[in-house]
């Protein structure tokens, strides 16, 4: 109900629908606020037993009042309704019922309480075993639950960002406006952050007043001079929802989701990295466990506060007010004044005295509620005797929990307070926080605005910054007088009736108890076994009373009990924020070579090569499998020529008088002893005698050489020469640098190479200009590059390497020219095959676990002095006869399937893995051979050419006969090469 | 995380990559003999508490040690390695 004269929303009329019903808010309204406006009291049905449930708090603690909001691939679930702005066209549903809120068929599950108590699934479902996936599971994921995600790709923008500040001030109450009020004057740098939508905490929902005006009033002076200070950066709808290491924070702003969609993001996640933090997050208040205190109508005190003073609301017209400290009496105290019948202030304590023109039950409890869908009367205890009263809303109040879940991100445990009968944070948790005001267990107005100021000066000394004297302003300063009252008991009070502490979860006092008894004893064992403090609101109102039950069952103190461990995030973050910008090609950079668009437009299929992208085959009118194009991509280059872009392959430039030592060290081989205008294939190893990498290298002078490294250890690479020079061998005078992105370079290949390659070149080459393994500067249609005759293919081959500028350019005449000769573009496919076929290895042969003398070059390592991995590779077991060794395979019989990952055993032996004999690491189907080859590893495999072995690939099902070869399968004098 | 890079200041983790135990640094002899050259390549501390490791900034390509503790997370400083090898060589310990 709207109550006239009350609250400070605007006067604007907002429509905004329901489950379907058009509802008239005003602006400035939550939807929880303008449910109540219009007597909305039930919103949802609860986790398990599908028990209605209304709004209970105002805040994002709220367990109860979540709705879906939205349609189609936006549709966000499991928002709450305390904090979703309404705004025109607004479209809520409520969640986990059916077929609708008031008649909801699950709500079976209530009756069947009894049998369904904490771990009744643990207990229930046990066998058949198979019958949990397939039945059980789904039944309960759609009895229990919460709202869904619609299953589609949503594109609605979201949006991540980085701040940095001296101070972050979290949470804009009475202690975060003077705290940050105090740094701000000082000039620090502050960012200062709430989750509301309004800064001014509990001051929005009170009724007193602040150095002599209104408490809103002061908020509003407060928040102008904010404002105006450059140095300070107001954050409202923010969330910080962690405290990580170094003084970083991870924070959620709802940027837009309190309007209908545009053009900004719905959500933003911020990293902030604050030099000091304040921590001024205040505290909620904690309900009480009585018997069924969870229906629509049960409200905290505080939150029935907020709706009257902040939106002018009241929840109920007949209302009674339940607690155990003198917060209770202010919810009467307010409401009475605006008119509202208080028909019952229920206080535990024996001592209560009236406050106001209300009854007031002293030494009381409410021991029982009654109302189908909605709060109709509630049933108190004094002493020995009931009675029931008439009400539509019950304010309860069981007391106030500092909101220390920040302080506790990195392991801190919080401390016990006797007197506030809470748990305070341990100081010093955060590196570099500072605790203030209701957080830090300080709970009067003016002793929090005291906080505010002493915890900034204390901020700003570990700054170096001088704080500035700042005048506390006079405000309300009662103190907090509280007795304990978990969970009422006594007579009157029916044994099987449920007195709940989780709403969202479902978990009750006997639930608690029934762990205990189980000997889930431990707090942590607790919560799993009765899920309480789970889910969404991950027991923000409900952990302390949970935990205070379990203390009682198992005769411990609370402080013994300990709490759960609170972790980030504080709310939950939608992925869609974590990950804004990561989804789809946002997911990893692209590398693209010059010849991408080309390619591409070419109709190539593109593979990824690490974080490049590769043409796999380039497919001619007619061929509808990739394997045709391949077949004729791998002839092309035979008999003809083909054009292949190689940039992607790691490029690294090498300088210095010293550049030939270096490579004596880094390589397994001698690069000293190699001429200028010559290439020579290199030998990586690590430093554990294990083959790293390998490439070539040209000598482009007598202290200049160029490095190339395969695709996929390009970075590795270049951070182990970094390595070497910087640390290893800093007496060497040698510069390295990455090149990689510098030059465009593509692979000529074929019998044609030459012929083809001379179209493009300034002074045309012959086989003594540039014999096999020679390079050189070379002009290319007028443009400086180099030339390598190099080959990966066993044909006659060169490498021809242009400034990217020109990348794309010279790509296009290649392959044009290339067309015209027969020949034209080819791409990984037939490159694979092209290199299987000569034996040569790649990565899928130099896994990691392989030696120089596992691929037969030990022989490059034997003869050096030092170099990297030569000491480890000397160890007996790397030059074990019978390590597995690389070798060729070909299938015995025609048509047999050669599979990659496939092991290799004896003819007979039974294929298990002690019979192991070797593996497969690369296959091809060889057009030029016309069968299938592979390359492996086998046991003494150079001894065993020409004996027959058994391939098993027990996944695909595949076994075939191979004849154990030399891993060239073709030209194995090399004549081709050589032109 | 953040890690002071000796050349280019305070950076985010995220532009390094984490490359060795600071370890690495002392690179045996090649004829230092199997024991020697075991520890190098395979024997860790695992500390909780104080550690010494190699990261390379790929920003800027730097290598640099890196003092942090594994248990706090907190960074204290680093260091260019060059420097640390070399100081080491002559007083026979690391430069913070």
């Amino acid at each position: 109900m709207r109550i006239d004269g009350h609250g400070r929303t605007g006067t604007r009329t907002v429509s905004f629908t329901f489950d379907g019903k058009s509802y008239e808010g005003r602006e400035g309204d939550t939807l929880a606020s303008a449910l109540l406006a219009n007597g909305v009291r039930l919103v949802g049905r609860s986790f398990k037993y599908h028990r209605p449930r209304g709004i209970l708090t105002a805040g994002s603690e709220e367990p109860n009042a979540l709705v879906t909001i939205g349609k189609g691939a936006a549709r966000v679930p499991n928002v709450r309704a305390t904090q979703q702005e309404i705004f025109p066209g607004l479209a809520a549903s409520s969640q986990n019922r059916w077929p609708s809120l008031s008649h909801d068929v699950m709500a079976v599950n209530d009756v069947a309480a009894p049998f369904l108590g904490a771990g009744f699934y643990y207990k229930t479902f046990m066998w058949p075993r198979k019958f949990w996936e397939g039945l059980y599971e789904p039944i309960i994921r759609r009895a229990a639950g919460l709202g869904a995600l619609s299953g589609k790709s949503n594109d609605e923008p979201y949006e991540k960002a980085f701040a940095f500040c001296d101070l972050l001030v979290i949470g804009a109450g009475p202690a975060g406006l003077m705290a940050a009020l105090t740094a701000g004057r000082a000039g620090a740098d502050v960012i200062l952050a709430d989750e509301d939508l309004q800064m001014g905490g509990r001051l929005l929902a009170e009724v007193e007043d602040v150095d002599g005006v209104e408490a809103h009033e002061w908020v509003s002076e407060t928040l102008a001079e904010l404002a105006a200070m450059p140095n300070v950066r107001m954050m409202t709808r923010t969330t910080v929802t962690g405290a990580y290491d170094q003084g970083t924070f991870g924070a959620l702003e709802r940027v837009s989701l309190h309007a209908a969609p545009g053009e900004a993001p719905r959500e933003c996640f911020w990293r902030i990295v604050a030099k000091g933090s304040i921590l001024c997050a205040g505290a909620l208040e904690r309900p009480i466990a009585f018997p069924n205190n969870d229906r629509p109508g049960v409200m905290m005190a505080g939150a029935v506060r907020s709706y009257l003073n902040r939106w002018g609301v009241s929840p109920g017209m007949r209302v009674a007010v339940f607690g155990n400290n003198d917060d209770a009496h202010r919810t009467a105290r307010d409401l009475a004044a605006a008119g509202v019948s208080i028909v019952a202030v229920v206080d535990s304590r024996e001592d209560a005295a009236p406050k106001g023109d209300f009854p007031v039950f002293a030494g009381s409890h409410v021991v029982d509620t009654a109302g189908r869908l909605g709060l109709e009367h509630i049933t108190i205890r004094t002493g020995e005797h009931t009675r029931n009263i008439r009400a539509d809303c019950l304010a309860i109040s069981g007391g106030w929990n500092p909101t220390v879940h920040l302080t506790c991100h990195m392991n801190g445990r919080p401390v016990w307070d006797e007197q506030l009968l809470s748990f305070v944070p341990r100081p010093g948790s955060i590196p570099g926080m500072v605790v203030a005001g209701a957080a830090n267990g300080v709970m009067s107005t003016r002793s929090c605005l005291t906080d505010g100021v002493r915890a900034a000066t204390e901020a700003l000394q570990a700054l170096d910054l001088a704080a500035p004297d700042v005048a506390v302003p006079e405000a309300e300063d009662r103190a907090y007088a509280i007795e304990a009252l978990w969970s009422v008991d006594g007579p009157r009070v029916k044994p099987s009736a449920r007195k709940w502490l989780d709403f969202q979860n479902d978990v009750h006092v006997k639930d608690i108890k029934l762990a205990a008894q189980e000997n889930f004893a431990s707090v942590e064992h607790m919560k799993r076994y009765t899920t309480q403090g789970m889910a969404t609101d991950q027991g923000k109102s409900s952990n302390v009373a949970a935990l205070a039950v379990l203390a009682d069952a198992t005769g411990r103190g609370i402080p013994e009990t300990g709490t759960t461990t609170f972790r980030p995030p504080y709310v939950p973050v939608s992925i869609a924020a974590m990950g804004a910008g990561s989804q789809g090609m946002g997911f990893a950079p692209q590398r693209l070579t010059t010849s991408h668009g080309p390619t591409v437009a070419s109709g190539a299929p593109m593979i990824e090569a690490g974080l490049w992208y590769r043409p796999s085959y380039f497919p001619k009118p007619g061929e509808t499998t990739w394997q045709q194009s391949c077949d004729r991509e791998v002839a092309m280059v035979r008999n003809s020529v083909g054009v292949c872009d190689v940039s992607t392959l790691g490029k690294i430039d090498i300088q210095g008088p010293d550049a030939a030592a270096f490579l004596d060290f880094v390589y397994a081989n001698t690069f000293s002893t190699l001429k200028v205008g010559r290439v020579r294939y290199g030998l990586m190893l690590r430093e554990d005698g294990h083959v790293m990498d390998d490439g070539t290298t040209a000598r482009l002078g007598e202290t200049h050489y160029v490095m190339t490294t395969t695709t996929a250890a390009a970075g590795l690479v270049m951070r182990h020469l970094d390595f070497v020079a910087q640390v290893l061998r800093p007496d060497l005078d040698v510069q390295v640098v990455s090149v990689t992105e510098s030059w465009a370079q593509f692979s000529v290949a074929g019998p044609r190479a030459r012929e083809l390659l001379n179209t493009v070149l300034d002074q045309p080459i012959d086989d003594t200009a540039m014999p096999y393994m020679g390079c050189g500067p070379v002009q290319v249609s007028g443009v400086p590059g180099r030339l390598f005759r190099i080959s990966f293919s066993g044909e006659m081959a060169y490498e021809v390497a242009v400034p990217v500028g020109y990348g794309e350019s010279l790509y296009r005449l290649l392959a044009a020219q290339a067309e015209v000769m027969g020949g034209g573009p080819y791409g990984m496919e037939a490159l694979n095959v092209l290199r299987i076929e000569k034996g040569f290895i790649t990565h899928a042969e130099i896994h990691g676990r392989t030696t120089a003398f596992d691929i037969g070059m030990d022989r490059m390592v034997r003869l050096k002095k030092d170099c990297i991995g030569q000491a480890a590779s000397r160890r007996p077991g790397l030059l074990d006869e019978d390590r597995e060794q690389l070798v060729g395979l070909k299938p015995v019989h025609a048509g047999g399937k050669l599979t990659a990952g496939a092991h290799l055993f004896e003819q007979t032996a039974e294929a298990v893995r002690e019979n192991d004999q070797g593996y497969v690491t690369s296959v091809a189907p060889s057009p030029t051979l016309g069968h299938m080859i592979a390359l492996g590893f086998l046991k003494r495999g150079r001894a065993r050419h020409g004996e027959v072995v058994r391939l098993v690939d027990h996944l695909r099902d595949v076994e075939t006969l191979c004849e154990v070869c030399d891993p060239v399968f073709f030209d194995p004098e090399g004549g081709r090469l050589r032109g | 995380m953040r890690i002071p890079c000796p050349v280019c200041g305070v950076r985010d983790r995220r532009e390094f990559t984490w490359g060795a135990d600071a370890l690495a640094l002392d690179r045996p002899a090649v004829d230092a003999g199997e024991v020697a050259w075991d520890d190098y390549l395979h024997n860790r501390e695992n500390p909780a508490g104080p550690t010494r490791d190699l990261w390379y900034h790929d920003a800027c390509g730097t290598w640099a040690v890196v003092d942090r503790d594994t248990v706090t997370h907190a960074v204290h400083g680093s260091s260019l390695a060059e420097t640390a090898r070399a100081g080491k060589a002559a007083a026979g310990k690391g430069r913070a």
